[in-house]
Order: structure tokens, then C-alpha cells, then sequence
């Protein structure tokens, strides 16, 4: 069996690592490209939002290097990617694809389920499954912790791109790498070195709270590096949304004490009381926390035809009316293009920091008299 | 030599050019049809001011907008580039004083831009349909036959407009053509489309926004009476239409391009003779990664002054390749 799995940002670092751990024969699909993307959207209902397209041309682009199984997620709720995977699955039989997709439900609706499946791919030992999510856990939140910093510091890099050469290593370092000891090693090693860049003293940075559907979010090619673009107009990105903190809420039980998603749900009341779906409630929920502690600005990004994310959308201005916060919703698909995003965001960039420097001016008065 | 600021605004459909004064009054402005040529497009305008202009100004200021915001700033030496979603803001609200609201309808997009105490607070710009923008009322002149400078003011003789399905051009355009065959009036016929795409406008950009007076209408499509009456009826509101409404963009643009100069800084324009130099531009398909980006050169006498247009930017970051300086 040589199994595969679609591209979501860092996810390929996880996933390769616990697949390999339990003695998998893995094939990692090429970076999603102008490719994966025509591959994906010839053979997908033109409705589905944009994660199944991609996916699909992920699986496509994979099975042409010799993948014969597929991973893919599922899910329960009012979110559609609960039944991709069984959509997927039809497609690729039309197209007389033999590749087998193994969809994995969420285990915190259907606890064992996973932990079943993934013993039955491979029949291994309680023992190396628990390493190999231990190895592929330490390597994402190293990861995540890096990127997360590097979202800050970004905005204000003097050598435009020596941050990102930086994350480039880390990342190829981490996959090299089975040492645990050695992983925390690099975490630190690449904070510190990321930390210490030449950065641009004199350039005024915004704050801006980047929420949404979580694979928008964490795929760069999918929305068109949105974040690098943020970080270029001098805006500071602060995510919510990482693939640590998802594991750890959603695999792992929440057992580790790093800031997820879980309080934002609270606070998405009154706002929004209940599940919508995918990270509708976060998205709303974040936005107040964030809101609170004091940022300058919010986009949310999801999708074209997101039903949780259209829910949160319309429940957006209330919390901008009342945390007197902009926001700007961003939808992705196919046909985006990028001088039409680059515009808005722009023009966002603009707004946000004009904003700023009004709330700055009135508070001088306060203080000058 | 009197101190002037240029802004220059290459959109889909018009290229503008406007000099202001250090006082910030309009002196000049052109108003070209783009035509698909940006290049030769902004070296003509260019060339037209230079006509009148050259001997007796001295530009301190230059700043460029528009969806070809970059080319522009590349070809004549811009100090401030900016989007039009800003350039337009700037203008209406040193135009029009204490400005709320700004309809903008161009070529090929619309905006709606909220402005509350001369700062922008929110904005929609449309997204995935361009129905009701300034090229589907050309195109529907055109096939009616009728010049667009009159298409408006037709709509403004209709007692009975029809409604028309204006969520898509498209079904528009076949909606016109069956209310047409049905036997209604023509200009009943354009009030509909009138208000169909003020409709289209409003659920489009409009939800959630909270439109106040007073509303600027600006954009080359303020010029439709039409248009301007049927967002009057929708908005319950008087509609203010600037006499700078063609060019708004541009002014905004010379209007950060002199705050630039206040600020002390001194402008890298080239001089009107850029009017007369010989650009290039060629693109072709990097080949290094399955993205195949499109990335395009521009060339001034043969020397590459600009690359953009690649993801990874190792093409736009040579920039300096070339210019044999």
C-alpha cells in the first residue's frame, strides 16, 4: 500500500511523519499548484467549494507518482466536507481511478474510530502508533509555534524574505529529523533565529485578526498567501487557527494546555449560540476575544458557498458594532484573482491604519489639554 | 514655474490624468478610453498635458491608482501608489465636506465606501459578478443603437419602468431583449435596467451597511441621469455628483501626491518627456515550478525597469536587472 493525503499549509509535516512512524509507505503530493488546481476543478461538481477540488487534484497528482490509498477527513454536522470523502471516492471510481480513500471520521464524535482505522492500515503495536503521534505532534507545534512568530515579525522583516528562507529550513530540518530531543533543539534554534532578523524599526505595524474556515486559512495557495501579502502592507497577522491547537482539541481531547479555540466558543454567545459548522462559531467567538485584548482589524476568509462561514459573516457587523472593530470577508474559489484580493486588501491595510492613527490623534487631544 | 501634482488613474475602461495646484484646485484633466494599451494610453495623456503644461509647471508630486496602479508608477516615477478603493475616499472627502457614503460605479467594478468623521470605516467592492457595472451599460447602448451619453437620460422619460432581471448581465441582456419583443417602451425598458442594477448594487454591496447622507455618486457611470435617479429613489437621499466625478481616482491621487511633498519629500518623476520614451513590455512563462507564473517585463529603451507577476518573487525581485545604471 502506498497511501497519501491532501495538502492543508504544514499538514504533509504531520501527516507524513505518523504515517511513516507506523511503517506506511507514504507518497507526499506535489505542493498544490496552477496544476492541482485545473486537475481538481475538471472533474468536481462546479458547486462544491474549493477544498474538494483541491483535494482531488492533490489525490490525482499523487496517483500519478503510484499512490494507491488516499486519507481524507470527514466530519459530522452542517459542514459539507463530511461527505467529500465519499464524493471523492465517486469521482475517482468514474474516472476509473483505482484508489482506495479512507475517511477518517472525527474521533471526538466517534471515539476509538480513528485510533481502529489507523491500526487497521497497519498492523503495529499500540506502542509505535503512540510514537509516531508523539513524533508527528512535537514536529507540527514546533512548526506552528515558528510560523506563528514569524506571522508578527514579518510586517516589519528588513531583508524582505529572510524570515521565510528561515521557515524554509526549519521545515526541511524537521522532516529530516526522528529525535524528539533534536526537534525541540531546532524549535528553539529557528525562534531564536527568527527573532533576532533585522527588522525595520521605523515601519508602523497594524494589528490584524486573521479567522475563518480552517483550510483557507492554513493553505497558502489557496488563499493566495494571504497572510505573506498582510505582512508585506506592514500588517502584523494574529491567527487563531493553527494545526497544533486543532489536534489537540480534536485528537487529543484537548489534554495540553496551549490556547485553542475552546474559550472562543463561550464567547461566541450571544452572538451566535450554537453549531453551525465548521469553525463558524470560532470565527465569531475569536473575533470577540480578540476584539477584547485589542486589535485593529478582522478578516475572515472562507470559501465561496461556506455555509458556517455565510452564517458568521452575517453575524460579523454586530460584533464590529459593538468591539467597534472593521472587518473585511474575503471568499476564495477558482476564479480569484489575485490584483482583485491584493486591492482589497490594500485598501483594508489603509482603512485600518487611517483608523489607527485617528483613535492616536484623539488621544493626544484627551492628553494635550 | 508654478508648483503642480499629477494623479494619474489607469482603470479597465478610462485612463485620467489630473494636475492640481498647491492649493489643491483642479487646473487640468484628461479623460482617455484604455483601450486594452495602458502603456500608450498614459503616454498620450501624459503627452496632452505636456502640450499645454510642460513650460510653465513644475511637478513636485506624482501619484497613480487603478488597476494598472503599478505599471503607471513604473513608467512616469510615481512617489505614491495606491488602490482605487483609497484614491477614491480621499477625493470625495476633501471634495464634498462631511461626506458619508460613496458610490463608486467604473468599468468593470463598483465600490460602496462608508466614511464616518473623513476616515473610510468599511467598503464592499463587487466580487464575483461585474452585472451593472459601466462596460455592461456600454455594451446594451451599443446594442440599442443609442449613444451612451443619452442612454440616461431616456431612462428619465419612462412612466412605467419594467422590471428587469439584473442579478446577471447575461440574463439581463435576454430579459431587455423579451421586454423589448413584448412591446414596452424603450425608455421604460432602460428605467428598469436603471433600477434593476441599482437593486443589483445595493443587495450586492450594500447588506449590512449603514448608508447615510450625504451620498457621493462618482465613477464614469454618474454620468446616467438614469442611474443617478434610481439610486435617489432607493436611498430616499439627495445624491451628490462631484463636477471631478469622471476623475475622482486621479484626484485623490495628486491629492496624497502633494501631502508627500508637504511632508517634505521630493518626487522621482521622470518628466513629461517619459511621454516620448520608448516602452516595452514582454512576458513570458517561468518554467521553474508547476505554478507557471506569467510574469511581465517592461522595458524602457531596452533596459528592464519592472518585473512583476510571479508567486515566489524571484523574478520581480531582480528589478534592478538591466538598467545598465
Amino acid at each position: 500500500m502506498k497511501i497519501t493525503f491532501p495538502h492543508m499549509g504544514n499538514l504533509s509535516l504531520t501527516a507524513e511523519t505518523l504515517l511513516k512512524g507506523i511503517g506506511l509507505e507514504v507518497i507526499v503530493p506535489p505542493a498544490c499548484s496552477k496544476k492541482t488546481l485545473s486537475l481538481g476543478v475538471q472533474h468536481s461538481p462546479e458547486f462544491a467549494c474549493l477544498p474538494l477540488k483541491i483535494n482531488l487534484g492533490n489525490y490525482l497528482e499523487a496517483y500519478e507518482l503510484g499512490a494507491d490509498t488516499a486519507l481524507m477527513v470527514g466530519g459530522i454536522g452542517p459542514c459539507r466536507i463530511g461527505y467529500y470523502g465519499a464524493i471523492q471516492q465517486e469521482i475517482l471510481r468514474d474516472l476509473g481511478i483505482q484508489m482506495e480513500l479512507i475517511v477518517l471520521e472525527p474521533p471526538d464524535a466517534h471515539p476509538r474510530e480513528l485510533w481502529d482505522k489507523i491500526r487497521r492500515l497497519k498492523k503495529v503495536s499500540w506502542k509505535r502508533v503512540l510514537e509516531a503521534i508523539y513524533l508527528a505532534w512535537h514536529k507540527t507545534r514546533v512548526m506552528d509555534l515558528l510560523e506563528e512568530k514569524a506571522l508578527i515579525l514579518r510586517a516589519r522583516e528588513a531583508n524582505k524574505g529572510s524570515i521565510d528562507q528561515l521557515l524554509g529550513e526549519a521545515r526541511l530540518q524537521l522532516e529530516r529529523t526522528a529525535k524528539i530531543a533534536q526537534i525541540k533543539w531546532l524549535g528553539q534554534d529557528y525562534l531564536s533565529q527568527i527573532e533576532s532578523i533585522k527588522l525595520d524599526e521605523e515601519r508602523q505595524t497594524v494589528k490584524i485578526l486573521l479567522v475563518g474556515e480552517i483550510y483557507t486559512v492554513l493553505e497558502p495557495f489557496v488563499n493566495l498567501n494571504l497572510e505573506k501579502q498582510l505582512n508585506s502592507l506592514g500588517v502584523e497577522v494574529l491567527r487563531p487557527l493553527f494545526l497544533s491547537s486543532w489536534i489537540n482539541e480534536h485528537l487529543l481531547g484537548g489534554i495540553l494546555n496551549i490556547e485553542g479555540t475552546k474559550k472562543a466558543r463561550e464567547l461566541a454567545k450571544p452572538f451566535l449560540n450554537s453549531f453551525v459548522g465548521g469553525h463558524g462559531r470560532e470565527t465569531v467567538g475569536c473575533s470577540v476575544q480578540y476584539a477584547k485584548r485589542g486589535i485593529d482589524g478582522i478578516i475572515q476568509i472562507a470559501p465561496l458557498t461556506c455555509m458556517p462561514e455565510i452564517v458568521a459573516h452575517s453575524v460579523l457587523p454586530k460584533v464590529t458594532e459593538k468591539y467597534d472593530v472593521p472587518t473585511l470577508t474575503l471568499y476564495v474559489d477558482e476564479q480569484t484573482g489575485e490584483a482583485g484580493l491584493l486591492t482589497r486588501l490594500e485598501a483594508f491595510a489603509d482603512l485600518v491604519r487611517y483608523r489607527q492613527r485617528r483613535l492616536k490623534k484623539n488621544e493626544n487631544h484627551v492628553f494635550g489639554y | 514655474m508654478k508648483t503642480m501634482f499629477l494623479g494619474i488613474d489607469v482603470g479597465s475602461v478610462s485612463t485620467n490624468l489630473v494636475l492640481l495646484d498647491r492649493e489643491g484646485n483642479l487646473v487640468a484633466k484628461t479623460y482617455l478610453r484604455t483601450k486594452g494599451r495602458p502603456i500608450a494610453t498614459i503616454q498620450e495623456g501624459l503627452a496632452q498635458l505636456a502640450e499645454k503644461w510642460q513650460d510653465t509647471v513644475k511637478i513636485e508630486g506624482v501619484g497613480t491608482t487603478g488597476s494598472a496602479r503599478h505599471l503607471a508608477a513604473v513608467l512616469v516615477g510615481a512617489d505614491i501608489v495606491k488602490n482605487e478603493i483609497t484614491a477614491h475616499a480621499i477625493a470625495a472627502s476633501e471634495l464634498v465636506h462631511g461626506v458619508q457614503t460613496v458610490l463608486e460605479i467604473g468599468g468593470q467594478d463598483s465600490k460602496l465606501i462608508i466614511i464616518r468623521d473623513g476616515v473610510v470605516t468599511d467598503f464592499a467592492m463587487n466580487t464575483v459578478c461585474a452585472a451593472g457595472t459601466g462596460s455592461f451599460l456600454d455594451q446594451q447602448a451599443g446594442r440599442l443603437g443609442l449613444p451612451i451619453e443619452e442612454f440616461g437620460n431616456l431612462a428619465l422619460r419612462a412612466k412605467n419602468p419594467v422590471r428587469i432581471a439584473g442579478r446577471c448581465t447575461v440574463f439581463a441582456e435576454s430579459d431587455m431583449i423579451h421586454k423589448q419583443q413584448m412591446g414596452h417602451r424603450l425608455e421604460d425598458i432602460i428605467a428598469g435596467l436603471c433600477q434593476a442594477l441599482v437593486r443589483n448594487f445595493l443587495s450586492n454591496l450594500g447588506k449590512g451597511k449603514e448608508i447615510l447622507a450625504p451620498i457621493v455618486f462618482q465613477g464614469g457611470v454618474a454620468a446616467n441621469a438614469g442611474i443617478r435617479e434610481a439610486f435617489r429613489v432607493a436611498l430616499q437621499s439627495e445624491i451628490i455628483v462631484p463636477d471631478q466625478y469622471d476623475v475622482m481616482g486621479a484626484v485623490g491621487m495628486a491629492i496624497l501626491a502633494r501631502e508627500e511633498w508637504l511632508k517634505g519629500n521630493t518626487t522621482s518623476f521622470k518628466g513629461f518627456d517619459c511621454a516620448g520614451y520608448h516602452f516595452r513590455q514582454s512576458g513570458f512563462e517561468c518554467q521553474d515550478c508547476p505554478n507557471g507564473c506569467e510574469v511581465i517585463q517592461i522595458e524602457q529603451d531596452q533596459a528592464v525597469i519592472a518585473r512583476w507577476g510571479d508567486r515566489c518573487g524571484k523574478w520581480s525581485g531582480l528589478k534592478a536587472v538591466g538598467t545598465g545604471a
